[in-house]
């Protein structure tokens, strides 16, 4: 029977009803990281604790990914399936800026400062076990206006 | 003990079929050697590094198997500005009188691909395909346009200058002139970056050599002189290629302290600088690094570009020889190129690409993942 397994430990919460992404924030200095890390990048404190950056943000930067990327990319795609995808840092009410792919892959559907949410989406089917587990992994996309 | 460079070498960047990146290096080697009229014996330390072309030291092979010192650096796009301060400190400190610096490449054709346990990042980062080198430059773009007003027309006008400079350059790899119709209408990339924009890996050679500059003229009749090479890593905060998140704070990028290192340790600034060689792997690039050199303020560049003061006759002159878009980047070897230029026109033999009235300081920088800056003045 097939699972939804987090491509990594640690990047969000999951399984959840509301994931939220994961990162570290460093006792002495307060400044937060993401991926959660041991030690502090900022001021080379060896105390962190593991916090939820929240699951909406605002855009700060946006890219296209035209081409498909060579090896270490691992999706399901083939060059004739592969369909371009949006990349950008999204300032995250935690007090950081991830980088994250995007669902708009249209640059008329991306612009600085606009609100997203974050998603939790299969990435692939992991085949190398014969599982089918589903390997799953997160996404920003835009907060649909109501 | 100042130090004095009195032998340039290239080995054509582009493509060499029939020859591994090391034969490159050595062939660039052999053109700097008889630049300065020297002898591979003559070496007494060697600096050098390469990325997918093996271990420098293995030049030897090639070079002859004379004892010498030979220390291999790798650091990413700054191999060649790292292996040049190391050849620099090792004259500073007066334990050696000459020696020689090379770097060399020779990529796989289409983008880089580098692996993230290399940089310290887990394996989901490459393999949901955000371990680009294109993708930052195209985010660091983008977010530099919104903050300082760049258009495209700017991004464009770095390109078509570079092109011309390149048409202009025998030993260049793109020699072919384009106009800004055809760079405009190239293909998206990596929105706001198109194919024209880019750099290519490529391969190639470049070697100089360096002494001590109280014997300089034991050698050479036109020795320049390296008033300084400073390399700088990034700060906390700062925007750099290869990161899952950035910090809200940003912090100056490692080129700005890099350059203000150089510019201090010459005791000149950058209004002094006649000739300049700046980390172009990307159009948007160069504009932004015109401003973390300290050359203008951040969205001056715009009407800089327009007034063409970065073209070879320009009050700036930039990546005369074409820089990376033109001549490709050989990771190793790259940092190198752009001192064999700046050298080239300090000396006046930059042909149908000599910047006018006799420039006398030039200026090179280079970038590299994860983000790290060199920097070096050269002077007449």
């Amino acid at each position: 029977m097939s699972n939804q397994v987090p491509i990594h430990e640690g990047l969000f919460t999951w399984p959840s009803a509301k994931p939220q992404l994961l990162g570290s924030r460093c006792v002495n200095c307060a400044e937060t990281a993401f991926p959660a890390q041991p030690d502090c990048r900022n001021c080379g404190s060896r105390e962190t604790t593991i916090v939820e950056l929240g699951d909406q943000g605002i855009l700060w930067s946006w890219t296209i990914q035209t081409f498909m990327p060579k090896a270490p990319y691992k999706s399901d795609e083939t060059a004739e399936t592969f369909q371009p995808y949006g990349v950008g840092y999204v300032e995250m009410p935690g007090g950081v800026r991830v980088e994250s792919r995007l669902l708009p892959n249209k640059p008329e559907d991306l612009q600085i400062g606009m609100p997203m949410k974050l998603d939790i989406i299969p990435f692939r089917t992991d085949g190398t076990d014969g599982s089918g587990d589903q390997i799953m992994t997160f996404r920003f996309s835009p907060v649909k206006e109501a | 003990m100042d130090v004095a460079i009195i032998g340039i070498g290239l080995h054509r960047f582009g493509r060499s079929p029939g020859l591994s990146g090391m034969q490159q290096g050595a062939s660039a080697v052999r053109n700097a050697l008889a630049d300065a009229g020297l002898s591979w014996k003559d070496m007494q330390f060697a600096y050098g590094g390469s990325q997918d072309a093996g271990n420098a030291d293995a030049l030897v092979n090639e070079l002859g198997l004379t004892g010498l010192q030979f220390t291999n650096i790798w650091n990413g796009c700054a191999t060649g500005g790292s292996s040049l301060h190391a050849a620099y400190s090792a004259i500073k400190s007066g334990e050696y009188d000459v020696g020689v610096v090379v770097g060399f490449d020779k990529h796989p054709r289409g983008a880089f691909n580098p692996k993230p346990a290399d940089w310290g990042i887990d394996e989901w980062y490459g393999e949901t395909g955000m371990m680009l080198t294109t993708q930052f430059f195209a985010l660091k773009t983008q977010r530099y346009m919104h903050d300082h007003g760049i258009t495209e027309e700017s991004l464009i006008r770095v390109s078509e200058k570079a092109f011309t400079n390149g048409s202009l350059t025998p030993t260049a790899w793109r020699q072919q002139a384009l106009s800004y119709e055809e760079i405009a209408n190239s293909a998206m990339i990596s929105d706001p970056l198109r194919k024209y924009m880019f750099c290519s890996p490529a391969e190639g050679g470049a070697a100089l050599i360096i002494c001590n500059a109280d014997k300089a003229h034991l050698y050479s009749s036109k020795p320049l002189y390296l008033k300084t090479a400073a390399v700088r890593t990034r700060h906390y905060g700062s925007f750099e290629v290869f990161a899952p998140s950035q910090a809200m704070n940003v912090a100056d990028a490692s080129t700005v302290t890099a350059s203000k290192a150089a510019f201090e340790q010459a005791g000149i600034g950058p209004e002094d600088i006649d000739v300049m060689q700046l980390q172009d792997t990307d159009s948007g690039t160069e504009i932004i690094h015109m401003a973390e050199n300290g050359f203008c303020e951040h969205g001056e560049q715009e009407k800089l570009l327009r007034e063409g003061a970065t073209g070879i006759n320009g009050s700036m002159p930039i990546n005369t020889d074409g820089g990376c878009l033109a001549n490709g980047e050989p990771v190793g070897a790259s940092g190198l190129r752009q001192v064999y230029e700046v050298c080239v026109q300090l000396r006046g033999e930059g042909g149908a690409r000599q910047v006018p009235n006799n420039p006398k300081v030039g200026y090179t920088h280079v970038y590299g993942a994860p983000g790290l800056s060199g920097v070096n003045i050269i002077t007449k």
